[in-house]
Order: structure tokens, then sequence, then C-alpha cells
């Protein structure tokens, strides 16, 4: 049937199974805004108040569901704004696909109006991208970058398409959609060799990472973990994948992860790195990393392993199969007398903050806000201290409901990607944990939550200041603040009540819980809980960046 | 720091060449020479690189380059073992006849072409593999060298 190029490209969308879409128009994608408009009963089209928003909640979409994420945005500067955004799912392997206008083919290359070439500009942070030139290939093109963006290790792809394509009319039939590939062909002698170093283990210690999440194998970790009693830390990207207080899981390893879980590392005779890639916020410093141990890496994608910490033995392929085809072969074991030592760790080393019941202390919000929003809530964070604390707090049980800018560390990430995940999962609680300035970066986003009545909860944690910045400054420069300490003025209560939400404000965490409370009287209309913290709070313990077990800061 | 020569089998679309190049430059890599050219099918560009690197870095580079969605194919040339040739042409100033005798017995040590003579300088050709490439620029570094430019290797 002959289609438009515009219509083409919401038919392949709808034949990916794309229900919804964020975006903004403009006027390369007037044509293609036209099609979705013509077709708003079969996709949904969430428009944002800045394209950069769009691209965060695309992006938290996928994050919470699994499935790729779609925004849409103009040429020029529609393009540059989701720049952002597509490098923050670049650096956590989220699947994104990101489609822009251009000039016509004809107007290319002269510095028209609104003319960028996003291609180029994308290049080093997309997976793919694509400038498309034929109607003939913008189908096939769509449904590449599908395929793309969910196979292997997943990422975002980027699709330009000039004007005149969604102008033309070619020839358009459905084609069924290609699985992602997610199989790696694995060596059995290579999975019985892992099988051997982990059953002739005393100390073994798994660290695993978001790639844990992409290839769904949760509970087949789980049960690697719980059968061979193997005790396990995880990056910032796989906070959830195990429960919060199982005895095995050591919880979040680290610049501000667990000292034991750390200690861990350093004394452990075998270290599994599963779906993660040993950055320098975990290897803080690259030679001293697991020095005592034999090192194992399990990954997807080939360029990881031995790209940032040189391994022992590595193992390509798709963490869930390469974990179940392990389970054939590791033999039950309890391994008492090593646990046992990382209990009395845990009791002894690991830092434990105090509570003061006339403030806000960072970890009591976070614990309180895990326990009024429960274990069903989606909690998504900004980037900066409150990020750290939430990730050193929030109790998570389950996969996907913490969301956050983990490689790119984006502040301003948050808000777009709150909307992503309310709009995927209405039902859900969507918890906003922010910081005062992260959430100046784009709080214009509030608009978008109350437009389409999105009952997300924000909690600024407002200390005035840029914390993490600041705690580097006190830590490593004298005390220097230099231009961190922000002072706003800002009325949290009225702003969040211009933009048609809630406002409240805590000062002590009873006002805090009180606050919580009302908001989640609030079902359609965004709230904002500004809580204030001490200026002073710190974020511990804390290795410093270069810096190893030996230099770990908990005071 | 040794060459190492990547010899790729790419798509022949729209900016494939700064697709790859800019993979060099966001990972820190050092491109010594790189050469791209079509084949007899008109969708497949070959293109080589020649990368200075070590061991663990050339590593990281192939698997860096493999990963890129338009390549097909990576394959780690040997001079010594394929069929791998660079074309370098040299332009030397000549001040005397007893000069252009010496260049002209270098070159023919080399198996190289004198394709020029002027009356102050002498033009030379020598295709071969890189490294009696850079021999042969070195043998005529004696002499006062005007202009010079390799095409960079290209290997089968």
């Amino acid at each position: 049937m002959m289609k438009t190029g515009a219509e083409i490209i919401v038919e392949v969308l709808i034949e990916q199974g794309v229900d919804v879409v964020f975006g903004y128009p403009g006027g390369t994608v007037i044509n293609i805004y036209d099609a979705l408009f013509q077709n708003q009963n079969r996709i949904r089209h969430i428009l944002t108040a800045h394209e950069q928003g769009a691209s965060h909640a695309a992006d938290g979409y996928a994050r919470a569901t699994g499935k790729t994420g779609v925004v849409i945005a103009t040429s020029g500067p529609g393009a540059t704004n989701i720049v952002t955004g597509i490098a923050t799912a670049y650096m956590d392997s989220i699947p994104m696909v990101a489609i822009t206008g251009n000039v016509t083919t004809d107007a290319m290359g002269r510095d028209s109006f609104q003319e960028v070439y996003i291609a180029g500009v994308t290049l080093p942070i997309t997976k793919h991208n694509f400038l498309v030139k034929r109607i003939e290939d913008l189908a096939d093109t769509l449904r590449d970058a599908f395929r793309i963006a969910q196979s292997g290790r997943p990422g975002p792809v980027l699709v330009d398409i000039p004007k005149d394509l969604t102008i033309a009319s070619y020839e358009f039939e459905n084609k069924e959609v290609i699985k992602p590939q997610r199989d790696v062909p694995v060596k059995e002698e290579d999975i019985k060799h892992l099988a051997e170093l982990i059953n002739k283990s005393a100390r073994p210690v798994i660290y695993f990472g978001g790639g844990v999440i992409s290839s769904k194998a949760s509970n087949k970790l789980s049960e690697l973990i719980n059968t061979c009693s193997i005790p396990a830390c995880h990056t910032l990207m796989a906070t959830g994948v195990l429960s919060y207080g199982d005895r095995l899981n050591l919880g979040m390893v680290g610049m501000h992860g667990h000292v034991s879980s750390s200690k861990a590392i350093n004394e452990a005779d075998l270290l599994i790195a599963i779906g993660t890639r040993f950055s320098d916020r975990v290897a803080t410093n690259k030679e001293k990393f697991a020095l005592n141990a034999i090192k194992v890496q399990i990954d997807i994608d080939d360029t990881e392993i031995d790209k940032n910490v040189r391994t022992n033995f590595s193992i390509l392929g798709d963490v869930k199969d390469v974990i179940e085809k392990l389970m054939k072969y590791v033999v039950p074991s309890e391994r008492k007398e090593w646990i046992q030592t990382i209990d009395k760790w845990r009791e002894e080393i690991d830092y434990h903050p105090v509570d003061d019941e006339n403030t806000i202390k960072p970890f009591k919000l976070v614990e309180a806000i895990s326990e009024l929003s429960g274990e069903d809530a989606i909690i998504v964070t900004d980037v900066g201290q409150h990020q750290m604390w939430t990730a050193q707090y929030c109790k998570r049980t389950k996969p996907r409901s913490f969301l956050t800018s983990g490689g790119l560390g984006t502040m301003g990430f948050s808000y777009g990607a709150s909307i992503g995940a309310k709009i995927a999962y209405p039902d859900r609680r969507v918890i906003h944990i922010t910081g005062d300035g992260s959430f100046h970066m784009n709080m214009n986003e509030l608009c978008t939550s109350v437009t389409y009545e999105l009952p997300i909860i924000t909690i600024i944690m407002n200390n005035q200041v840029l914390g993490m910045v600041r705690q580097w400054q006190e830590l490593f420069f004298e005390k220097r603040y230099a231009y961190t300490t922000l002072d706003r003025k800002t009325d949290y209560i009225k702003l969040a009540e211009a933009f048609g939400g809630k406002g409240y404000k805590a000062t002590t965490i009873a006002e805090f819980k009180k606050a919580f409370e009302q908001a989640l009287q609030n079902k359609n209309c965004p709230s904002v809980i500004e809580c204030v913290i001490d200026r002073d709070e710190k974020v511990l313990p804390m290795i410093p960046p270069g810096g190893s077990f030996d230099d770990i800061i908990v005071d | 720091m040794k060459k190492y020569i990547l010899s790729l089998v790419v798509q022949n679309n729209f900016g494939v060449l700064a697709r790859i190049s800019s993979l060099f430059a966001r990972r820190g890599y050092n491109i010594d020479s790189i050469s791209a050219s079509p084949t007899d099918n008109p969708k497949i560009t070959k293109i080589t690189v020649v990368v200075e690197a070590d061991d663990e870095i050339i590593e990281k580079v192939f698997k860096q380059v493999s990963k890129l969605e338009e390549v097909e194919k990576v394959t780690q040339v040997d001079e010594k073992q394929a069929i791998c040739k660079e074309l370098a042409l040299l332009k030397i100033h000549t001040e005397d006849t007893t000069t252009s005798a010496e260049i002209s017995n270098t070159v023919s040590e080399f198996q190289g072409k004198i394709l020029e003579i002027q009356p102050n300088s002498v033009t030379v050709e020598l295709s071969d593999i890189p490294s009696n490439v850079d021999s042969f620029v070195t043998a005529l570094s004696q002499f006062e060298i005007e202009e010079m430019c390799r095409t960079g290797v290209t290997a089968l």
C-alpha cells in the first residue's frame, strides 16, 4: 500500500510494538507529527517541555520496562537538545531509538535554517546511527534501528530523516519483527573451567552490574549465588537486582559502596565480574583492585573484556545463558567460614550513620521514603549526593525499580526519566529524588506531569549547595567552595503550585512523613516536597579517586 | 610501540570512513595511515589502517572496530605474509649530476622508479611493503627532499 514517509515511520513504530513516543514538534517533523496525530488511537505521543526531557523520558521508559524507548525531535536545536539524553542512554546501555527530522535533501550542507549534521554530532554516543537519504530505505532502516538498539548489548540508535522523505510516498508492507539477537555461542569447556574455579575457591566474590538487568538474569544470578554461597556486591546500575536484606547481597561496591564489599573484593581469591565494566567508580585503582583474586569477566560485549582491568579468564556471552549453563557444573557449597568472616566485617567495619532528631539526616530520609512508598515503587534519582544516599539506603527488592544515570552522571536526568517510568507504569508509585542543584536543571518538566496528570512525587534534598562537588572541595581543595554555594531563593511550594502541582516543605523527618502522606493523596497531579538538609552532610564511606581499599574515608 | 596493519571490509555507506576515524579519535588510538578504496562489489569498501600501538592496545582496537555495525570483517595483516603495498613519491633537490647519479643508484637498489628528471630535481617512486618504503625514505634522507607523500598501506 502506498504511504507517505511520515505514515511509514508511524507504521514501523507500531509494527515494532511501540505504543508511546516522547517528543517535541518542529518544522522538519511536522509531517511526522501529522501522521502521529492521525494515528493517535494507535500510538500515544507525550509532549514534554523540552526535547532533553523527552529524551530522558524515553530513556526512563526503557529502563523501567526493558522495551526500546522512542524520542522524536526536530532538526537543529531539537536534535542537539536530545544529545545529552542519547549520551546518557549510551553510557548505561539503554535501548533507545531517536528519530530526528532534518532539512530537505536539497537544502542539506548549505547551513539551511535549523540544519545540524546530527549524525556527525552523535557518532561517538550512539551504538549506530543513520541518515536516511532515500524513501526506499526508510522502513528497513527504522527496523534496523530497533534491531540494533535491542540486540547484544543494548544502546541508543539515531535515525535522521530529511523532511522531503516524510512527504514522499512509497510502497509499504508490514514485516515480521526480528527478535533481537542475544545468543552468543559459548564453549562448554569455558563453562566447565569457570565452574571448576568456583568449586575450588574458598573466598569467591561476585561483582555484577547493569548487564544482569539487560539480560533479565536476576533470578538466575540469585540461584547461582545461593547454591554456591557466593557473596555478591553490585554497581550503582545493578541496584535492586538482588533483594535488599538477602544475606549474600553485600550491597553496593565502589567509591561510595560498603566498606565490607570493598574488603571482600580485596580479600577474595576469586572475583567474578558479571555484566559490568570495572569502571573507575568501582575499580578506583585499576592496579590494586582485587589484587589477590583470580579475576573472571562475563560480558556480552567483547570490547568490555579486559578494557579497564585485565582479567585472568573471560567468557563472552549473554549473562543469563552463561549462568544457566554454569549451574550444571557448580557444586553446592556452604562456605561458612568465608561468609561468617564477611558478616563480621559488616558489623565491625561498615559505616553506620548516626541519626539526629532535630534535622533531616539523608539516610533517615531515604529510609522513610523507601518504607512509605513500598517495594513496588520505582525510585528515580538525579546525580550527586542525593543519588548516592538513595542508592545506599533505598532498599530495593527488584530490578528496574531504581533508575539513575550511572555512566554519564547526568544532572537533570530524573524528571524526564520519572515521566517515562510513570507513563510505562501508571499504577505504580514513581518517586523522584533529586537535589536542589539537579532539580533546577530540568524542573520545567513539572508542567508535563501536570498536563498528563501524573502523580509523580518529587523529593528535593535541599542543602543549598552543589553537595558532591562541595564534598570534594572540602576534602581535596582545603574548603575552597568555588561556585558551589547556590543559596537559591526558589520557593518550591509556590513553584509547584505555579506549575499546577502541590508543594510541601519539611525540616524534620516527622514533617516529611506528614507531607509524603499528603502527597500520596494527590492522584491527578505531581507533588514536590522540599526537604531541608545540612550543607555539610557528606556521602560516606568514600574511596578517593585513584585510591584503593586502604584509602577509604569513613568520617 | 609497533605498527600494525588492519584490513577492514566495510559497507560502502555514507560516512563510513568518518565513523571509523571518529572511533580512533574517541578511544585515543593513533592512526599512522588510512586508505580506503572501492572493491569489485559496489556495496563494499576496503579500508586499510596502520595503527601505532602495543599488543594490548591493538587487541582493543581490533575489538572496537569489529563492533561497528558497518564493519563486516577485520583482519590483522602481517606485511611479510600478505600482499601489501604502499606507494611513495619523492621529489629530491639536485645541485649537480653526481647527486642525480647517487639518487638513481639508491632508487635502483630498491627497485624504485625515476619518474622525472628536472635541472634541479629528481622525482622518484617506490611501491613496496611499508617497511621497505621506510628504508627507502631513510636512504634518500641524505639528500634534500623537497616534497614527499605516501599513500598509506593497502593490503589483500
